[in-house]
C-alpha cells in the first residue's frame, strides 16, 4: 500500500548497524566500516549496514557549501599532546584529554585520504611561495608542505569538500545501503534491557511513509543545534545564522531521550564573525594578520589585556580562550565604543608592502575565496554595501549562541574513550547516578552510556576543535568499534520497548491534529487546537534569548531568570504535542523544533546547575560571575528521564592526562 | 539572501520526478509547483521558505538551467549586488557585481580528480580483524601520529 497524507505506509527494516546523518562523521564511518565488515564476513559474521540522512549527502551538514580550511591537521611537527593542550585551554580547562589526544593521533589519516580523493590542498613550495591545491605539488602524505593559516589549520580550495567526501562514502557503502530524505525522530530502547538501544523511527520527507529500523548498533551523528536562540536578524535574514540552519539538535535530543548521559551542555559557542553575513574571520586574523578594533581604532585585545588576568591560567596562554576574546570585545560594545571593526584596510596595505603585484592579486582572490568557499552570504553583504576590503573596513559582531561539539564548543554526549592513554577508571565525585559507568572508558570506543549507541563529530562532548577532519576521523573510530560490538553481540535479538503502532501514531500526530482541526477557523494558522512549528520556534527563541543569556541581555542570566525559563520551557514542551503539520515539510519542521526544545532545556538545566561563569564572553551568570576553580573545575553531566520528563544534573571529576602548564611557560 | 527561480529559465527539470534543486537543498526548501497552484507558474520550482535559506548556493550551483539566483536579504542588504557562480567539473567561476556596478571575476579549483572517479579501496589493504581493538584505521596513509609517550602523565 502506498501511503497518503495522514495515512502513511509503515516500513520496518532489520539492519545490524544504522548510521544516522550523512555529514562528515557518518561519511567517515561509511568509508571505514565496509572494510571491517568484509573482515568480519571472512571470519563468518555477516553484518548489514544502512545510512539515512535527512538531506542529500553531497551537500548535507555543516560542510554543505564547502570550507576554505581544514581546521585540524596535526602534521609531523606537533604532538597529539600539543593538540590536547590547545583544546583544553580554549575550552577553559575542562575537556577530556583522552578523547582529544586520541583524535590528534588519528585525524591526519583522514586529511590524507581527502587529498587522495581530489580535495585541493594549498602548498608551500621550496621557495616559500604559496600555491593553490590544483598545482600538482607533492601530497601531504608524501611530505608536501601545507599552507598553515594557524598552528592547526591548513588552507584548501574547498568548494566541493563535502561532495568529494560523500562520493567516497557513497561508493564505499553502496547506494543500496543509503536512503536520503529520511528524518529520524526517536531512538527506541530495548524491551528487555532499557539501557540498550534497539531501533530508530523516522519518516520520509518525500513520500508518505514512516520507517522503523531495528538494529544492534547505531551511530547517531546528526550535527549540533542552531536556532534555539533568537537570531539577530528576524526577517528574511533569519536563515543566515552562522551555524547551518538545518542541524536542529537531533543528536542531543534523541540521545537524551534514549537515556544517554550528556556532558557540558552548558558549553555554547558564540562566534565573533563579520556582522550580518557571519563570514569567517580565521583567515583574516591568522593569514592576513588583521586586527580587530573598536570604533576609535583601538585594539581592544591590547586595551583590555588586563582583563585576562581575572581568569588565570586560561587568559595567559599565547592564544587566550575564544570566550575570553569575546569577553574583551563585549566590554567595548557595552561601554559604547562600538561598532567593532576588522581592520582589513591596514592588513592588506601592510601585506602589499612585502609582496609582488602577482602575489597581491592572488591575495585579493584569497580574501574573496575565503567567503565564496564557505559563506557566500557574506559576499552578498559586501557587494550590496560596496565593501572592498582593501578600501573599507567591515564590522564584527558576536552571534546568537549555538550548541555543538566539534568546533569551538564542546557540549555533547559522554562517550567511552581509549584505554591506552591513562584515563581514569574510577569516579571521585559523589552523586553520579548508580546505573552509569564510572571512569572514562567502558568497553567500546565512542559508545555512549547507552549500550549499542555510538556518536561522533558534534555528538561527542568534552572534546571540541575536531572540525571537519576530526569529525570524519571520529566517525571512522566508531565504525571499528560498532563492528566489534556487533560481532560480540551476535546472539542479541533486539526487541522494542514501545509498540510500533503507538510510535507511528506519535510521529504522525501533527498531521492528524491538522486534519482534525483545520476547518475550525477561517484562518488556517490561527487555531486554538494547534500551534504551527514556526510559532513554536519563535516562542522557544524568545524564551532562550530573554532568559537564558541570549543577545537580548548581552549573554547575561541569573538563577531567577533561569527559573522563569524553566517554567516557560516546561509549558512549551507540553504544547509541542499540539504542533500541527499541513504537509511533510511542516512535519519536518515540527520534529526539528521538538529536538530543539529538548536541547534548549538541557542547555538551560546545565547553566542552572553550574554555579559559576566558566565561559565569560559566551555567557555570564551574574549571580556567580567568576570562574570558580575550587568548586567547578569539573564536568557537568546529565541524564533525562523520558517518562517523568525530568533532567538530573551531576558533577564528574576532571583529570589532566597531559601537562597543561607547558602552555604558560 | 534567499534564492529565487527565474520563470524564463526553469524548465522544472523536464518533468522528472525529482528536480535537481529539490534533490540538493539541505533544508528542504526548493519545491516544484506542479500545477501552478502555489505560484501561478506550473512546473517551475520555488523557494518555499525564503527566510530559512542559508544561502548555501547548493541549488544555485546544481541547477542545469542556471535558473536560480539569489537576491540578498531585503531586511539587511541594499539592493543591486549579485554573486553568481558557474560550477564546472574541476573549477568554479564567480561573477561578483557590486551595487555601484563594479564587477569582479574569480576562478577557483574545486577538485583535482574527475568527478565520480573515486575508487575508495583501490590499492588499499584488507582490514586486519586481529587489530580491531588497537589504535589506528584499517589503512595507514602516513598520517597516524603515535605521539611522544612521555607526554602522557598517567600512562
Ligand atoms: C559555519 C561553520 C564553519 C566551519 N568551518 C570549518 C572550517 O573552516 N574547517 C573545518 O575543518 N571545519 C569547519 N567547521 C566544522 C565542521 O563543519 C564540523 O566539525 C563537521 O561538519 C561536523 O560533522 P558532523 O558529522 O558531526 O555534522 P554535520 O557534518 O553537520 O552532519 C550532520 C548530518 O546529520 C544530518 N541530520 C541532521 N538531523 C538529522 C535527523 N534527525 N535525521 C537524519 N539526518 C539528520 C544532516 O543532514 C547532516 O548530514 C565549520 C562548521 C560550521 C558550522
Ligand atoms: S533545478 Fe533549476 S531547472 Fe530544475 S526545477 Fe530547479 S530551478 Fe527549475
Ligand atoms: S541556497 Fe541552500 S538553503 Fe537556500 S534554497 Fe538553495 S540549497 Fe536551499
Amino acid at each position: 500500500m502506498a501511503g497518503e497524507f495522514g495515512n502513511p505506509e509503515v516500513i520496518e527494516e532489520d539492519v545490524d548497524i544504522l548510521l544516522i546523518g550523512g555529514g562528515m562523521a557518518c561519511c567517515g564511518a561509511g568509508y571505514e566500516i565496509m572494510r571491517w565488515i568484509d573482515a568480519a564476513k571472512g571470519a563468518g559474521t555477516d553484518i548489514s549496514v544502512k545510512l539515512v540522512d535527512k538531506a542529500a549527502m553531497d551537500r548535507s551538514g555543516a560542510v554543505a557549501q564547502g570550507l576554505s580550511a581544514i581546521n585540524t591537521y596535526i602534521g609531523t611537527e606537533q604532538d597529539p599532546a600539543d593538540y590536547a593542550r590547545m583544546v583544553s585551554n580554549d575550552l577553559m580547562g575542562i575537556t577530556r584529554d583522552d578523547l582529544t589526544y586520541d583524535l590528534g593521533r588519528h585525524v591526519d589519516e583522514s586529511v590524507h585520504l581527502f587529498e587522495e580523493w581530489g580535495l585541493p590542498i594549498w602548498k608551500t613550495d621550496e621557495n616559500g611561495e604559496r600555491h593553490d591545491g590544483s598545482k600538482g605539488l607533492p601530497p601531504l602524505a608524501e611530505g608536501g608542505k601545507p599552507v598553515r593559516s594557524g598552528k592547526w589549520q591548513i588552507m584548501i580550495n574547498g568548494e566541493s569538500y563535502k561532495w568529494i567526501v560523500a562520493e567516497a562514502a557513497k561508493k564505499a557503502l553502496g547506494v543500496d545501503n543509503i536512503e536520503e530524505r529520511i528524518f529520524i525522530v526517536k531512538l527506541i530502547n530495548d524491551k528487555n534491557d532499557p539501557s540498550r538501544v534497539a531501533g530508530a523511527i523516522g519518516f520520509s520527507t518525500r513520500d508518505h511513509k514512516v520507517v522503523i529500523y531495528k538494529f544492534k548498533a547505531c551511530l547517531l551523528a546528526a550535527g549540533g543545534c542552531v536556532n534555539l536562540f533568537r537570531p539577530r536578524s528576524v526577517g528574511e535574514g533569519q536563515g543566515r545564522a552562522w551555524y547551518p540552519v538545518w542541524n536542529a539538535g537531533s543528536t542531543y535530543a534523541m540521545a537524551a531521550e534514549a537515556g544517554a548521559e550528556l556532558t557540558l551542555m552548558e558549553n555554547r559557542f558564540v562566534p565573533t564573525r563579520f556582522k550580518d553575513g557571519y563570514g569567517p574571520v580565521g583567515a583574516w586574523f591568522l593569514l592576513f594578520k588583521a586586527k580587530a578594533t573598536n570604533a576609535y581604532g583601538e585594539n581592544y585585545m591590547e586595551r583590555n589585556a588586563e582583563m585576562l588576568n581575572d581568569y588565570p591560567p586560561y587568559g595567559q596562554a599565547a592564544v587566550p580562550a575564544s570566550c575570553l576574546r569575546n569577553h574583551l570585545m563585549l566590554k567595548e560594545m557595552k561601554e559604547g565604543r562600538g561598532p567593532i571593526y576588522m581592520d582589513t584596510v591596514t592588513a592588506l596595505a601592510t601585506l602589499r608592502e612585502s609582496l609582488s603585484p602577482r602575489e597581491v592579486k592572488h591575495l585579493e582572490a584569497e580574501a574573496w575565496e575565503d567567503f565564496l568557499d564557505m559563506c557566500i552570504g557574506q559576499c552578498g553583504i559586501w557587494v550590496g554595501e560596496n565593501i572592498e576590503p582593501e578600501k573599507k573596513n567591515s564590522e564584527l559582531m558576536p552571534t546568537e549562541p549555538y550548541l555543538l561539539g566539534s568546533h569551538s564548543g564542546c557540549c555533547g554526549i559522554w562517550v567511552s574513550g581509549p584505554t591506552d592513554v591513562g584515563a581514569p577508571t574510577e569516579e571521585t565525585e559523589a552523586g553520579v547516578p548508580d546505573h552509569l559507568p564510572s571512569g572514562w572508558n567502558w568497553g567500546y570506543r565512542s559508545m555512549t552510556t547507552v549500550s549499542g549507541l555510538f556518536t561522533a563529530g558534534d555528538g561527542v562532548g568534552a572534546s571540541g576543535h575536531k572540525f571537519s577532519s576530526g569529525s570524519h576521523a571520529e566517525g571512522r573510530l566508531c565504525a571499528k568499534s560498532m563492528v566489534k560490538y556487533v560481532m560480540d553481540n551476535q546472539d542479541y535479538q533486539p526487541e522494542f520497548a514501545e509498540s510500533v503502532d503507538d510510535l507511528v501514531a506519535e510521529i504522525y500526530q501533527p498531521v492528524k491534529t491538522f486534519l482534525e482541526h483545520k476547518d475550525y477557523t477561517t484562518a488556517i494558522d490561527i487555531n486554538p487546537h494547534y500551534i504551527t512549528p514556526k510559532m513554536l520556534q519563535f516562542r522557544l527563541q524568545k524564551i532562550m534569548d530573554e532568559y537564558v543569556a541570549g543577545v537580548a541581555t548581552y549573554y547575561n542570566t541569573n538563577g531567577h531568570m533561569l527559573d522563569v525559563a524553566e517554567e516557560k520551557l516546561g509549558m512549551l514542551k507540553e504544547d509541542a504535542v499540539k504542533m500541527r503539520a499541513n504537509d511533510l515539510h511542516e512535519l519536518l519542521r515540527a520534529w526539528e523544533n521538538y529536538h530543539r526544545i529538548l536541547t534548549a532545556e538541557a542547555h538551560m538545566k546545565h547553566i542552572q546547575f553550574r554555579k559559576e561563569s566558566r565561559y565569560p564572553g559566551f555567557y555570564y551568570r551574574t549571580d556567580y560571575n567568576l570562574v570558580d576553580e575550587e568548586n567547578w573545575h569539573c564536568f557537568v553531566n546529565s541524564v533525562y528521564d523520558k517518562e517523568t520528563k525530568q533532567w538530573t544534573c551531576f558533577k564528574r571529576a576532571h583529570v589532566d592526562l597531559v601537562d597543561k602548564s607547558k602552555l604558560f611557560k | 539572501m534567499p534564492t529565487f527561480v527565474r520563470t524564463d529559465k526553469c524548465d522544472g527539470c523536464k518533468g522528472q520526478d525529482k528536480t535537481a534543486c529539490m534533490y540538493i537543498c539541505p533544508h528542504d526548501l526548493m519545491k516544484l509547483d506542479k500545477d501552478g497552484s502555489e505560484t501561478g507558474h506550473a512546473m517551475k520550482a520555488f523557494n518555499q521558505e525564503p527566510e530559512q535559506c542559508w544561502e548555501c548556493y547548493s541549488c544555485v550551483k546544481i541547477c542545469p538551467q542556471q535558473a536560480i539566483e539569489a537576491r540578498h536579504y531585503a531586511d539587511i542588504v541594499p539592493l543591486g549586488g549579485s554573486v553568481q557562480p558557474l560550477r564546472g567539473s574541476d573549477s568554479i567561476m564567480w561573477t561578483i557585481k557590486f551595487r555601484n556596478g563594479n564587477i569582479k571575476r574569480f576562478k577557483f579549483p574545486i577538485r583535482t580528480t574527475p568527478e565520480g572517479s573515486i575508487d575508495p579501496y583501490a590499492g588499499k589493504p584488507e582490514a586486519d580483524l586481529s587489530k580491531i581493538e588497537e589504535s589506528g584505521f584499517f589503512v595507514q596513509s602516513n598520517g597516524y601520529r603515535a605521539g611522544d609517550p612521555s607526554e602522557l602523565i598517567a600512562r
